[in-house]
Parts: C-alpha cells; sequence; structure tokens
C-alpha cells in the first residue's frame, strides 16, 4: 500500500457511514466525572495510573531501601518485604502499564489518529473506566485489612498464595483475585471497544496501512489483551473458589504445621500454565504499543520515514502471535517434559526475528535523518538502548541450559527490568513528551525534561546492570536479606546492593520532578500552537489545541497519504500532513520534480 | 480504493476479503459496529470458556482419585428405571430449540414482523428460563447426593468442584442471555426498533440489527453447552 501514499487520488471517498450523535455533557458530572469523551475518559485513565505508578514506585524503594541497608529501617519486616515486592510488581504490570498504555493512550489517539469524532460506544468507554477506578480501589484496600496485602510475589503461585505462613492469606489475597476480575471485566469493555473503532469507524481514506504504528501497536495489544486475560480471569475465580470453597483447583494434598490441609489432589502447574498464558502475553500487551509509540516519535524527530513500514506492521502480527506460544519459557525449573522446554525455548528464540527487523528498522530510520534531540526523541532513543540490552539478556534466558542456573536470581529481575519495564517506561515519557503540547496546549520545561531524561537513563542503567551481575553471582531474588558475607554471598555483594539503592533512591527522585513538571507546565508551560513538532499525523491537525468535543470541529478530515511524508524531495516543508490533498502540497519548483 | 468504496457488489470470495481489508473506513462493509462487537465479545469469551474446559481436563488426568462415572452421576430414576443422562437429554434439546426459535426471530426481524419476532423472542426466552429451571434442579439432586464443590460420594473431589464451576458459569451466561431477552422482547413489542428509540440506559437508537447481535449472543451460548455437554457427561 506504500504506493496509495503518493498516488492517491484527488477526490475523497462517499462517507460510508452515517454522522454519529456524540452524547453530550450537560453539566460538571458529565463533562469531568462521568463524562463519556475519550479524551477525558483517557485523561482520568492516565491520572489514575500515573498515581498507583508513583505508589508503587515508592514500593520499590522500600524494597531497595531493605535489600541495600538491611536491618536500618524498623519499618521494613519479612512480611511486609514480600507484600511490597507483590504490589510493586502487580501495580505496575497491571494496573499502569496496561491501563495507561491501552486505557490512556488508546482512547486519547485512536480517534483522534484514524479521524474519528469518538469511540464507537462512548458510554462502554466510561463504564470501562469507572471498573477499572474501582479494581484500583478494591486493590487499595487490601493494605487496610487485616494481614495486609498478599505477599506471594507478583506471579501469585499456589499453593504458597492460600497456605498459612505466606503474608495476607485471609483479605488480600481475596480482595487481589477481586480486583483482577474487575480490571478484567472493565478492559474487555475498553478493549472491545478499541478495536471495533479501529475495524469500524476509520475516516475516508484512513486504511488500515495508512494507519500510525502507534494504532497499530495499540489494537494489536489490545487484540492480544482480549484472548490472554481469560485466563488470568479463570484462574482468578479458581484460586478464590480454592480459598473461600475448599475447592481444589490447585492445591495439592499437603501437611502445613504438622496438620493435613483440607485440599487434595489439585495441580499448582495448572495455575502457572494459566498465569503465563495470560503472563507472557502480557508483556507484549505492554510492548506492542510502546513499539507503536516509538516508531512515531523517532520519525516525527528524525524528519524521516520510518523505515519499513510494512515489515513493522508484520513484525507486530508476527510478534503478538509468536507471544502466545511461548508462555512456558518461564516454567522451566517448574517440572515439564524435556521435550516441552526444547519446543518453548525454540518459540522464543524466534521471537528474536521480527523484535530483530523493528530494531533494525529504528535504527535505520535514524540513519541520515535530520535529528532533532528535543524531549521525546531523548527518551525514545533511551528506549532503543534498553530494549536492546533487555532483549539480549532475554535470548540468554530463552535457552533451559542458561536458564536453569539463572532463574530465580537478579539476573531475571535485571532482565525483566531492562525490557519490560525500562522499555516502555522510557516510552510512555517519550510520549507524554510529545502530545503533551497537545492535550494541554502548553510545551513541558525543557531545562527539568534534560534532567529528568540523564538521570533516569543513566540512573536505570546503574540499577540494574549490576543486576546482571548479581545474578551471575548467584544472588537469589526474592530474598528479604542475605546474612553475613560468605563464600556464596561475596563483599561486592553487600556493597553494590548498596550503590543499587542511592542510584534508585536519585532515579526516583528525578520521577517526582517529572511529575512537578507535569503540573507546574499546565498553566506555565510555553504556549504550544497547534503543530509544534511539525508533525503529519491526524491528531496535530485538528481545529483547536487541545482538541474539542467532537475532535475535528465541523468536517472529518480526508486521508490521502501514509503518516511518514517527512523530508519528501521536491516539497516546500519537510512534512506533509496526511490530510493534505495531492494537488495541494507546496513544491519547491513545481516543474522540476515529477511526486 | 476510490473505486472499490464506490462500487456496489464487492469482489467474491478472497479476493473481497483483501478489499474490504485494504479498504478505507470500515473492514467490515454494511456490519455496524454492533456486530463486530458482538463478535469480538465471543471470540474473547471462548477463551474464556476453552480455558475452563483445558482447565478440568487437567484437573481430571492429574488427580490420583478415581473420576466418578457420569452414566451413574447424572442417571435420572423415572418410573423405578435408572435411565443415564435423561434430565441432561431434555436440557441438551430445549437449549438447542431456543437456537431454532432464536434464528426465527431473527428472520422476522428482518421482515419487519414485529409481533412474530417478539413472540419467537419470548419463546426464547421461557426455553432458556426452563433450561436454567432444569440445571437448578439437577445441581439440586447432587447435592442431595452429597455432591459438594470440595468432596462427594464416589471419587475425586475435583469432580464437583469443576461441574459446578462451570455449568454455573455457563448457567449465568444463560441467564444473561434470558433477562436480554426479556429487554429486546419489550422494545421490540413497544416498536422501540422501528422508532429508533434511544435505549434506557446507553441511549443508543433501536434497530433491528440488535435482534441478530443477541441472537449472535444466544446461538454462542448454546454452542458452548454443546462442548460442555460432550466433556461432562459424554466423556
Amino acid at each position: 500500500m506504500a504506493e496509495l501514499g503518493h498516488d492517491a487520488t484527488s477526490h475523497a471517498p462517499p462517507r460510508e457511514m452515517p454522522e454519529m450523535e456524540l452524547p453530550h455533557s450537560h453539566s460538571w458530572w458529565t463533562t469531568y466525572v462521568f463524562s463519556q469523551d475519550a479524551k477525558t475518559i483517557a485523561i482520568q485513565y492516565s491520572v489514575t495510573a500515573i498515581s498507583v505508578g508513583v505508589f508503587a514506585m515508592f514500593l520499590s524503594i522500600m524494597i531497595r531501601l531493605q535489600l541495600g541497608f538491611p536491618n536500618t529501617f524498623s519499618l521494613i519486616d519479612p512480611s511486609s518485604y514480600l507484600q511490597y515486592v507483590t504490589m510493586h510488581g502487580m501495580i505496575m504490570v497491571v494496573y499502569l502499564l496496561t491501563a495507561l498504555f491501552l486505557g490512556g493512550f488508546g482512547n486519547y489517539f485512536i480517534p483522534l489518529m484514524i479521524g474519528a469524532r469518538d469511540m464507537a460506544f462512548p458510554y462502554l468507554n466510561m463504564l470501562s473506566f469507572w471498573f477499572y477506578f474501582l479494581s484500583v480501589i478494591v486493590l487499595m484496600a487490601s493494605f487496610f485489612v487485616p494481614g495486609g496485602p498478599t505477599g506471594a510475589g507478583w506471579t501469585l503461585y499456589p499453593p504458597q498464595l492460600i497456605s498459612e505462613g505466606t503474608p495476607g492469606i485471609h483479605g488480600g489475597v481475596i480482595l487481589m483475585m477481586i480486583s483482577l476480575g474487575i480490571f478484567i471485566i472493565g478492559f474487555t469493555m475498553g478493549g472491545l471497544n478499541y478495536i471495533v473503532t479501529i475495524l469500524q469507524y476509520r475516516t475516508r481514506g484512513m486504511t488500515l496501512m495508512r494507519m500510525p504504528l502507534t494504532i497499530w501497536g495499540i489494537f494489536l495489544a489490545t487484540m492480544l489483551a482480549l484472548l490472554a486475560f481469560p485466563a488470568l480471569l479463570v484462574a482468578a475465580l479458581m484460586v478464590l473458589l480454592d480459598h473461600l470453597a475448599g475447592t481444589s483447583f490447585f492445591m495439592p494434598t499437603m501437611f502445613s504445621m504438622g496438620e493435613q490441609l483440607p485440599h487434595e489432589g489439585g495441580s499448582p502447574l495448572l495455575f502457572q500454565h494459566l498465569f503465563w498464558f495470560f503472563g507472557h502475553p502480557e508483556v507484549y500487551i505492554v510492548a506492542l504499543p510502546a513499539f507503536g509509540v516509538v516508531s512515531d516519535i523517532l520519525a516525527t524527530h528524525a524528519r524521516r520515514n520510518i523505515f519499513g513500514y510494512r515489515m513493522m506492521v508484520w513484525a507486530l502480527v508476527a510478534i503478538g502471535g509468536l507471544s502466545f506460544v511461548v508462555w512456558a519459557h518461564h516454567m522451566f525449573v517448574s517440572g515439564m517434559n524435556p521435550y516441552f522446554g526444547f519446543l518453548f525455548a525454540t518459540t522464543t528464540l524466534i521471537i528474536a526475528v521480527p523484535t530483530a527487523i523493528k530494531v533494525y528498522n529504528w535504527v535505520l530510520t535514524l540513519w541520515h535523518g535530520n535529528i532533532r534531540l528535543d524531549l521525546p526523541m531523548l527518551f525514545a532513543i533511551g528506549f532503543i538502548f534498553t530494549f536492546i540490552n533487555g532483549g539480549m539478556t532475554g535470548l540468554f534466558l530463552g535457552n533451559v541450559t542458561v536458564d536453569v542456573p539463572l532463574a530465580d536470581t537478579y539476573f531475571v529481575v535485571g532482565h525483566f527490568h531492562m525490557v519490560m519495564a525500562l522499555a516502555p517506561v522510557m516510552t510512555i515519557y517519550a510520549a507524554i513528551y510529545h502530545w503533551y503540547p497537545k492535550i494541554t496546549g502548553r510545551m513541558l520545561n525543557e531545562a527539568m525534561g534534560k534532567i529528568h531524561f540523564w538521570v533516569t537513563f543513566i540512573g536505570a542503567y546503574a540499577i540494574f546492570l549490576p543486576m546482571h551481575y548479581l545474578g551471575l553471582a548467584g544472588v537469589p531474588r526474592r530474598y528479604y536479606a542475605f546474612g553475613e558475607t560468605s563464600p556464596f554471598i561475596g563483599e561486592s555483594v553487600v556493597s553494590l546492593n548498596a550503590f543499587i539503592t542511592v542510584a534508585a533512591v536519585l532515579v526516583a527522585a528525578a520521577q517526582l520532578l517529572f511529575i512537578y513538571n507535569l503540573i507546574r507546565s499546565r498553566k506555565h508551560g510555553k504556549e504550544a500552537g497547534p503543530n509544534p513538532w511539525n508533525a503529519t499525523t491526524l491528531e496535530w491537525q485538528t481545529e483547536h489545541t487541545p482538541p474539542t468535543h467532537g475532535n475535528f470541529g465541523k468536517e472529518l478530515p480526508v486521508v490521502y497519504r501514509w503518516p511518514y511524508d517527512y523530508s519528501v524531495p521536491g516539497a516546500k516543508y519537510d512534512f506533509i500532513p496526511q490530510n493534505v490533498p495531492p494537488e495541494e502540497v507546496e513544491m519547491v519548483d513545481e516543474g522540476a520534480v515529477r511526486r | 480504493m476510490a473505486e472499490s468504496a464506490t462500487q456496489e457488489t464487492p469482489p467474491p470470495g478472497f479476493t473481497g476479503m483483501i478489499s474490504d481489508w485494504s479498504s478505507d473506513q470500515t473492514t467490515f462493509k454494511g456490519a455496524g459496529w454492533g456486530k463486530p462487537m458482538m463478535w469480538l465479545f465471543i471470540l474473547s469469551d471462548i477463551f474464556i470458556f476453552g480455558i475452563f474446559l483445558l482447565g478440568y481436563m487437567s484437573a481430571r488426568l492429574a488427580t490420583p482419585d478415581p473420576w466418578p462415572d457420569a452414566a451413574e452421576v447424572f442417571a435420572l430414576t423415572m418410573f423405578g428405571v435408572q435411565i443415564p443422562l435423561l434430565l441432561i437429554a431434555i436440557m441438551t434439546f430445549i437449549l438447542i430449540s431456543s437456537s431454532g426459535t432464536m434464528a426465527l426471530a431473527v428472520k422476522y426481524g428482518y421482515e419487519r414482523n414485529r409481533k412474530v419476532c417478539g413472540r419467537l423472542i419470548l419463546a426464547t426466552a421461557v426455553l432458556g428460563a426452563i433450561f436454567v429451571g432444569m440445571q437448578a434442579f439437577e445441581w439440586t439432586i447432587l447435592i442431595m447426593d452429597g455432591v459438594r464443590p470440595w468432596a462427594n460420594p464416589w471419587g475425586s473431589a475435583q469432580f464437583g468442584a469443576t461441574f459446578f464451576l462451570i455449568t454455573g458459569f455457563h448457567g449465568t451466561h444463560v441467564t444473561i442471555g434470558v433477562i436480554a431477552l426479556l429487554y429486546m422482547y419489550r422494545k421490540v413489542m413497544r416498536g422501540d426498533l422501528d422508532d429508533g428509540r434511544p435505549g434506557a440506559i446507553t441511549g443508543r437508537k433501536g434497530r433491528w440489527e440488535m435482534v441478530e447481535i443477541l441472537g449472535l449472543y444466544w446461538h454462542f451460548v448454546d454452542l458452548v453447552w454443546v462442548f460442555i455437554f460432550a466433556f461432562f457427561y459424554l466423556w
């Protein structure tokens, strides 16, 4: 479809669907609280997600304080340490990253980028957010029940999840499972909405192969989520029944504290299969939108078309498909038939192929580009670094023989924080710096942003690179303390842990600076204008900044080209927006250049 | 591309599919929004039920105790004779019949035959309610026989757990369907679908397509029952 971008027909195709009547708001409540405008819902999603994200960041600081300076802080005991680890993981993965990328970015950018007035189902969209909000409240409530939140690790493996001795087995586990259930129901409402909107509500001229890669990423990630979350929902339901109704889906016959538990004959391994059938696609639910966002930001700020657009799309599709057949690589040490290990190692390593295509294409997009090191660009390049690092260690862990000694060490912690935490978070920052001017009409402060980037980028390496060394040295993960130094726990482990903690505190401080920047620039930022980055995609071409209800004023835009017409030879400006018809493109010299 | 959008009849078969997917505006031509959403929901729900059934198979294979014999457990004593699977056969017959009435309702709906369509929807709802009632009856028998989620008199404890969980989850789907059908019956009979009257909750205008969308859900719930029937009662 690449040629479509250049040989577009001069007249617009007729409109297939009649204009939708937007649910208009009549009061303060329906404008700001129970709003059915996707943009407001997106901001509600984002603010909630970032708030819980900041909370989870403080939990990670508590973890690091304990590890770096054991027995210094009386606030942290072994139980609360495990609870912090569990809640940090669960909040970051599900309630921050999934909700922010799909609920936040998805709601804001899908209608704007495909040229729609709103989502296809605005009411359902509103309901989706309030379910998410409720799930967050239920999750937070678990801090206030007797025993506190669950401390079984974010993977929630039974039997220890609901056995005596694990913190939070009374109220915490129940609230966690209910919260996950509400989240999944709410997400399903939103997810159906995103897919239908993308497939059925594009503007005239907007073919699938003219969509910005951001939308492709969100589209495929939503698809993955709709198919992967059912496994978690079923697992959560079964855990609840095991805990409350005395069934034995996951609980084997076992003795605890000298007496036989009432459960018999369940299969703990079944839970691990269900969990990771959700858990592995979850990695890509977070990563695919990040891939898309980074592609768009790189192209815009390097003033160059994305290299290999169609390959980028098909690589996203391939990664999405493969993500459903690799889940058991999380279970190499759980006890599986060795042939399964071989199968899952193979499929895991195959994922490196489409991923490598994407990385090469990002780098080739930068090649000979007119690179502007704006804040979004810095974070996008930071993403490429952390993603390559995390991807490489992923190859180590995908091999059974290498994984067996490294599983359950800090190597794994370093790996997945590089690839699953840093890479998407870098993208989130890139996206916020990139689109904040559209959302609020003002730029974020440049100096604060630079400090934020460099502290975050260098600090993140200072935190997670040493963890690979700790892992190779055999330091186990999830331990509360390592005790006296010994031949197993060397002097370097102790000093490195202290170093990592100091770095983590500094990085956390930089994130608070970012939050301050977000709030301050809302009122005091520099006026941005409608299109500060000279970008081509439709959200920058709206009549108003920030876009009003209905997004595009009277007339919906008509799309004539793909979203990456940067530095087109012969064109007067180095970008041609998607809604500019071929005959209106200003040329340097009309006679000399044939388009 | 502009040509394909204005074309009266789309090209047939695979070529048509490719031209639909590479076109602008809508991928599923003429399908609106509600129908693709229901199909997607069904796809997601297939994964839920699929995982339920896989979990059931896995539990059944993993348990060390013998699995109760379905022919005995689900037998009904009528006139002093034990007839295996009698109740469940009637239940299945009723649910499949309700799919028939639903399909007819969709047909009459598109013919704008309000009365017949409405009555068929009501018939579907009644058949669905009978199914749920018989399921409650079946649960009662099993519970009186001593089947509990955590134990049963014949063998593996996982039998009761998986049975109540999966048939309960399916029964919930049927119940939600019955409520939706009754609501749709009211809408059809009042003429909401002809007048385009906005719905009570979401404010979307009534369209005859809604009957078909609800029908998709109903057929899906019936189809799921076929699999549950095969895996629980015939295995």
